[in-house]
């Protein structure tokens, strides 16, 4: 076991670098001069110059990916040009928006999909089971910011029971949760629908196993084998999936800020791209892409809770 | 249920495949004719979908928007196939070396940047356009084809068709086109299907946020972001895009699991049990 924990914590800090090499290379070496790149075509010579020396471009590439990374490491993700303030105040800021949001809809996704896939596979074959993969068919093809569009048609425009967009702080915790249900709902609906049809299929391959059979024969009713039995041992693809859909939730986030008018990572990192502001937008995306990963790796962790087998030496 | 919902992913992906055929030829009215006076009219007899805020019309921009969605989802199939299948091979037939290490390497990498993120860093450098969303679908594609293309040659290779191949002394390459191959084209038609449903709904997403195709052309993401602030008096324009994206992306579900069902035996007994 600790031999796994080893292999797969190396992988990670490979997978980061490699990863933070990717992202310098894209925004800091592909644009030839990221001064020039910034400030456009029609740049005084000596603007240029003194943006070149502020961002240290006068150094080589590895020695700036060196201070970069070091900098990133202490909390110091540089100032962004466009705003004049470091980056990791502004950051700092719009994670209080986007990591809830992602984290209220990965939370409702689970609690919508667990049941609705228990009761798939409990009543599988039946019509009941028809209707709902015929539903979550449908779900799965929504695109989550249309739908998040219908819900403010719905909820804000003709029912005026939750705010259209804007989004007031956490000063006043009721209003947030309030000004984030919509959006983490639209998010979380089409996630639920992947995952409660991937949750049936798991149950109903572990229902065919011998050990069900045995459990069924012994005397326990097939909800009993389904909850303390099947349950159990599905969890490994469901948790997969949770762990790949994270991802799709921080990027499906960042669509559905603009649909909310939500300050997250998603707006500041659109604004940024419209100035060109490179420096913001490789914070974003290197917080984002370190996000997932370290999200994949707690979740293959997870697995040794789940499966015992995986524990042996 | 298989066959009825098959069926209707046939009906369903080829509508769109012909309302976007049709769009060359052929739309209502032209989408890049503006007509103030007959703007943000509701669906009626001579505007079947209504008029958007300029006065086209919202039916004959549904048409040529399915064109982009088609093409930029099919493009970047092809880039995922064409690089990701290769490398799928090569790595199954030579597992467990550096080569494989290697691809499987940069696969897992590949998954750490989901597509909004690529397309993020290559219009923060190149700007905004259609070939972007192209490029960041297609890149994400890549692992995707790999993966199942090297787990499913992986298998086929320890068969003894395959050992015979080898006795009669052709090499890993021959032996990964001409028989390795074929046998997995099942596969990976079902899988193509998965990503070009996949990869409509990334462009839908990508050109709704700005990182798609751009103005003039009409994309169906970008008539649901110009229809967002009109969405409380003018519903329709929210609602058909909408529509046209849920319909298509369920027309080539649909039509995949169809396929799966089809193609492979050994799922079609399980289902009859």
């Amino acid at each position: 076991m600790l031999r796994y924990v080893l292999t797969r914590t190396a992988s990670l800090v490979a997978s980061l670098v490699v990863a933070s090499l990717v992202i310098f290379l894209v925004l800091e070496v592909v644009p030839g001069d990221p001064a020039s790149f910034m400030l456009g075509m029609n740049a005084q010579p000596e603007t240029v110059a003194a943006l070149r020396s502020e961002l240290g471009l006068d150094a080589g590439a590895l020695q700036r990916y060196a201070t970069w990374v070091g900098g990133v490491l202490s909390g110091d993700f540089g100032t962004s040009y466009a705003y004049r303030t470091p980056v990791s105040g502004m950051i700092l800021d719009r994670v209080q928006v986007s990591l809830p949001l992602a984290l209220l809809s990965l939370a409702l996704s689970t609690a919508i999909a667990f049941p609705i896939g228990l009761w798939a596979a409990a009543r599988r074959g039946t019509p009941t089971d028809t209707g709902i993969m015929a539903a979550t068919q449908v779900g799965v093809a929504l695109p989550n910011f249309w739908f998040a569009m219908l819900l403010v048609l719905l909820f804000a425009v003709r029912l005026r029971w939750l705010p259209a967009g804007g989004f007031p702080g956490w000063a006043d915790p009721v209003a947030a949760v309030k000004a984030l249900l919509l959006p983490a709902l639209a998010l979380a609906l089409p996630q639920a629908a992947i995952l409660s049809r991937v949750m049936r299929s798991a149950l109903v391959d572990t229902m065919s196993e011998d050990f069900i059979r045995t459990a069924r024969a012994k005397g326990l009713t097939r909800w009993q084998v389904l909850t303390r039995h099947a349950l159990r041992n599905a969890l490994i693809p469901v948790l997969t999936i949770i762990g790949l859909q994270f991802s799709f939730l921080l990027a499906g986030a960042i669509i559905i800020e603009n649909v909310f008018f939500l300050p997250g990572l998603g707006r500041l990192v659109f604004q940024a791209i419209s100035q060109r502001d490179l420096i913001v937008v490789k914070s974003v995306v290197l917080l984002l892409v370190v996000a997932v990963v370290l999200v994949n790796y707690v979740v293959d962790l997870a697995y040794l809770a789940v499966d015992p087998r995986l524990r042996r030496p | 249920m298989g066959r009825a919902s098959a069926i209707v992913g046939v009906v369903l992906v080829t509508l769109v495949a012909a309302a976007a055929l049709l769009s060359f030829v052929w739309t209502p009215y032209d989408v890049s004719a503006l007509d103030i006076a007959a703007k943000l009219q509701p669906p009626s007899a001579g505007h079947w979908l209504g008029t958007d805020h300029f006065g086209r019309d919202v039916f004959s921009m549904l048409l040529v928007g399915a064109r982009v969605s088609i093409a930029v989802a099919l493009v970047a199939v092809g880039i995922g196939m064409g690089l990701g299948i290769p490398l799928g091979l090569a790595a199954a037939a030579r597992p467990g070396t550096l080569l494989d290490e290697t691809i499987m390497r940069g696969n897992d990498l590949v998954f750490a940047f989901p597509s909004l993120l690529i397309a993020i860093m290559i219009t923060a450098i190149l700007g905004p356009s259609a070939l972007n969303a192209i490029l960041a679908i297609g890149i994400f594609n890549i692992p995707v084809f790999a993966r199942v293309t090297r787990g499913a040659a992986l298998a086929l290779w320890r068969r003894d068709f395959i050992l015979s191949a080898r006795l009669a002394g052709k090499g890993k390459a021959r032996i990964s086109v001409e028989h390795i191959l074929p046998n997995l084209a099942n596969l990976l038609v079902v899988q193509a299907t998965i990503q070009f449903s996949l990869g409509i709904l990334a462009e839908a997403g990508l050109s709704y946020v700005g990182l798609g195709a751009q103005p003039p052309t009409p994309s169906w993401g970008r008539m649901l972001a110009e229809s967002q602030t009109m969405i409380a008096f003018a519903p329709w324009l929210a609602l058909f895009p909408g529509l046209a994206i849920v319909l298509t992306v369920l027309g080539l579900n649909l039509l995949g699991d169809g396929l799966r069902d089809m193609l492979d035996p050994r799922l079609r007994r399980r289902v009859r049990t």
